[in-house]
Formats: C-alpha cells, sequence, structure tokens
C-alpha cells in the first residue's frame, strides 16, 4: 500500500509540481513551436509521453548495471544522448513498417524528440534522484503527462490569443511568452498540495 | 600510478565506443529488415503532380492522390491545378491516354455589393465570415450572400480572391480552380464554374420572390423568365432561384437581357490559365 502511495506521489508530483515544461523550463521549443493548435500540441505531448517511457526504459539498466558498475558515471550524458537518438530513430524505423497509422500521426515529431532536452533531462533526473527501474518508469509517465497537459492547455490559450486585439509590438513570440510565463505561474500553486493528496 | 590512468581512459574510450557500435549496427540491422518499399512509380507520379495539396481531387493532398494512382484506383485527371499538363505527364507515366480535367473555376454567385445591399446590424465580432454567420446568419440583409469578411481570400493559395465594395472577387487568371475557398464559405456563395461557361447567375438567394427584392437590387427572385426565355433550354428555376446548364448554354445572352433584376451576368473565362 505504501509503495503505491509511493509512486502516485511520484506521479502527481512530475504532472503538476514538478512540471518539466512550466516548473523545469525543459522541452520549451515544442512547447512553443507546436503549440498552435490542439491536435498538433496533442500529438507532440503524446510521442514526448512515448519516448520519455521508453528511453527511460533503456537508459535505466545502462546506469545501474553499466556505467554505475565500470565507475563511469561521468559519462551518463554523452551516452544517453547517443542512446537516446538511437531509440528514437530506432522506434521510428520500426512504427513505419508494421504501424503505418501511428507513424503517420507521430512520424513528424519523433525526429523533434531526438535530441529534447525534456527528454534527456527525465532520464538524468530519474538516476539523480535515486528512483529504482519501477519508481523511474512512473516518473517518466508522469513527466511525459505532464508535458502532454502543458502542450494541451498552452493549445488553448493560444487559440484565445490568436482571436485577442493585441498591441502591434506585442504580436507572436512576445505575446506568446507572456502568456507562458502566466500559465507557468499558474502551475506554482501546485507546490505543496500533492504531499496531502493521498494522505 | 600512470598504468591505472590511462586503463581508466581506455575503459572510458571503449565502453563509449562499444554502445556507439552497439547502436550503429543496431540501426543498421533495423534499416535493412525492416525496410518498407517505396514504390519507385509512386514517387514518379508524384513529381507529376504539383504539391499544392489542395485536395479538389478528393484524396488527402497530392501524396494520397499519387498512392491511388500507382494502385490503379483512381483516374489520372482529377488533378485541377495541375490540369492538361499535368494530365499529360501523369499519362506518360502510367502509359494511358488521358483527358485533362475540366478546367474549373471559382465564380462568387453574389452581387451584393454595399450598394445593392444593406446591413442588417453592425457586427463588431470576431472578423472572419464563419464568426458573422454564428451570429444571427450573418450581418447581410440577405442571408444567403456573401458576407465580405475575406474567409475565402485567406484560404485561397493563389491569393486571387479580393473584395470588391463588400463582396469577394476571383480574378480568373490567377483562380487555379482548386475549390479551397468553396469549402471556407459558410454560405456556399463560391462554387466551381467550367472555364467554358458563358453566363452566370450573381445571386445564390432561395428566398421567395417578396423577401428576395427586400434584401438586395441584383437578387434572383425565381419569375422564371430566363427560363422561358432561354432558346436552348439551359435555365431551369427551382427553389425560387434560376440554374444554368453550363453544357447547354449557347451564350445568347437573351436571359441577360430579360432579367428584371440583372441577376444574370455574361462572363468571359477564357483568360483563366
Amino acid at each position: 500500500m505504501d509503495t503505491i502511495k509511493a509512486l502516485l506521489v511520484i506521479l502527481m508530483s512530475s504532472v503538476l509540481v514538478n512540471n518539466y515544461v512550466l516548473n523545469k523550463f525543459l522541452g520549451i521549443c515544442p512547447f512553443l513551436g507546436v503549440s498552435k493548435k490542439l491536435d498538433q500540441a496533442a500529438g507532440m505531448g503524446t510521442a514526448v509521453t512515448f519516448v520519455m517511457l521508453v528511453a527511460t526504459a533503456v537508459t535505466w539498466p545502462i546506469q545501474t548495471f553499466v556505467l554505475d558498475k565500470l565507475g563511469l558515471g561521468y559519462l551518463q550524458t554523452i551516452v544517453f544522448i547517443l542512446v537516446i537518438a538511437t531509440l528514437v530513430q530506432f522506434v521510428e524505423i520500426i512504427l513505419k513498417k508494421y504501424i503505418p497509422a501511428l507513424h503517420k500521426s507521430l512520424g513528424v515529431y519523433l525526429p523533434l524528440i531526438t535530441t529534447n532536452c525534456a527528454v534527456l533531462g527525465v532520464t538524468i533526473n530519474n538516476i539523480k534522484d535515486g528512483y529504482g527501474f519501477l519508481e523511474s518508469m512512473v516518473s517518466s509517465l508522469g513527466c511525459g503527462l505532464g508535458f502532454l497537459l502543458a502542450m494541451v492547455l498552452f493549445a488553448g490559450v493560444r487559440s484565445r490569443l490568436d482571436s485577442a486585439n493585441i498591441p502591434e509590438s506585442f504580436k507572436g513570440l512576445p505575446v506568446t511568452l507572456a502568456a507562458a510565463s502566466i500559465v507557468s505561474m499558474s502551475f506554482m500553486g501546485f507546490a505543496g498540495v500533492v504531499d496531502k493528496l493521498f494522505a | 600510478m600512470n598504468d591505472s590512468l590511462l586503463s581508466a581512459v581506455l575503459i572510458a574510450v571503449g565502453v563509449l565506443v562499444a554502445i556507439g557500435l552497439i547502436c550503429a549496427l543496431i540501426l543498421v540491422i533495423a534499416a535493412k529488415f525492416f525496410a518498407v518499399k517505396v514504390d519507385e512509380k509512386e514517387q514518379k507520379i508524384r513529381a507529376c503532380l504539383p504539391g499544392a495539396n489542395c485536395g479538389a481531387c478528393g484524396f488527402t493532398g497530392c501524396d494520397g492522390y499519387a498512392k491511388a494512382l500507382a494502385e490503379g484506383s483512381a483516374p489520372a485527371n482529377l488533378c485541377v491545378p495541375g490540369g492538361a499538363s499535368a494530365a499529360a505527364q501523369l499519362g506518360e507515366v502510367l502509359g494511358v491516354s488521358v483527358e485533362a480535367a475540366a478546367r474549373m473555376v471559382a465564380f462568387v454567385h453574389c452581387n451584393g455589393t454595399c450598394d445593392n445591399t444593406k446591413q442588417k446590424y453592425d457586427y463588431k465580432g470576431i472578423p472572419t465570415c464563419a464568426g458573422a454567420k454564428l451570429f444571427y446568419g450573418g450581418d447581410g440583409a440577405c442571408s444567403s450572400g456573401c458576407l465580405g469578411y475575406g474567409d475565402c481570400a485567406k484560404v485561397c493559395p493563389s491569393g486571387a480572391i479580393y473584395n470588391n465594395n463588400g463582396v469577394a472577387c476571383v480574378d480568373p487568371a490567377k483562380c487555379t480552380g482548386c475549390g479551397m475557398c468553396t469549402k471556407a464559405c459558410p454560405n456556399f456563395v463560391i462554387r466551381l464554374v467550367p472555364a467554358d461557361a458563358k453566363t452566370v447567375v450573381a445571386c445564390s438567394s432561395k428566398d421567395k420572390g417578396a423577401v428576395a427584392v427586400k434584401a438586395c437590387k441584383t437578387s434572383c427572385i425565381g419569375c422564371k423568365k430566363c427560363e422561358n426565355t432561354c432558346p436552348a433550354g439551359a435555365i431551369k428555376v427551382e427553389d425560387n432561384f434560376a440554374k444554368i446548364d453550363y453544357i447547354k448554354c449557347v451564350g445568347c445572352n437573351a436571359c441577360t437581357e430579360v432579367c428584371p433584376r440583372h441577376a444574370i451576368m455574361s462572363v468571359d473565362f477564357s483568360q483563366a490559365q
């Protein structure tokens, strides 16, 4: 029971409190780039969630059974980049062959994710926080869902921006960044809530 | 001391190289075993299409149409923007003779300019036709006329649509006949007509005569004068609205002269691409 509770806390805190986009400011590029339309934002969010899960499933064993055993912890960043890039390419090839429909909807986003800092950040933070394999997987699921949530919410905000009367000098990126900071501030409100959710 | 330092470096390099090699090997094997065959014919066909992805052929963009052509499940003359040249190229690749798709031109079936019709109310919402249409069927006195907020001009890939005194107007010289505007118009005022059409009804009102008269100075009131005058029997009045059969029309202009509302006009799209 306690383990389930601990996992739920990890999940909820990575979705809401430690949201990668809105609190750690990782993965801002797709957050600003692909959030213009709701369906694209949802597609990108789903793809990132999927890649985060697969990346964690592969990098955690590599860190634990290869790098730590040989005392090469300092190679973490370069090895993870290498492995994640390969993994995304591999997944793309497999998807193209066996699930063309999914490849068509996720295909555009997969190459974008190859070097996404949010994915690298999740895998490295999982190690840094000393999570076990199961905890790492739950944490990456939460981070992915948090990314998806941020993308979808922000797509909604941006669709409102389209029809708003914005001062000439603020049109485009400036007002988008201002809106992003307000959404980010609203997520700060979740800090301190999660611990008591499952108490 | 030196030996242990050297071995530490060597191990690190070795591990990294090993992981890199394994990754490369996985990708090479994957690329070999899971390669998807791309039909060479499909690529050749795709090269013949203009790449406007307009969807006029009824498929999901040029890629979708190329795939259907390669499978042989679609006729080769569906590409409207490509016209005769694309059809000829496709015929060469596919080894069949094809006739070009009939050239179509978008035409705005409304002449409700600011002089001819009035506004029902002052619309101050989102400046799009779709937005205005949601609000009591639009701000124009005629509920089936051009709203004039340019939703069609925004989707037109070739910039052929301009605003002429409150009504959208298509420049036939620029129009490729892709039909994007016909889908964007909430009142379906823009429809495709054959480029060899000689006479068109510049109105879309299906209201009864009395209502249409009040709404606009140039509305079709369904009086049937044109239907009775036409020597070729090309005009038919249905739902209080004259419809021209462009194949039967000979362009004699008898209807344009007899129309009491001047809703029928003779046109010349011959300068169209």
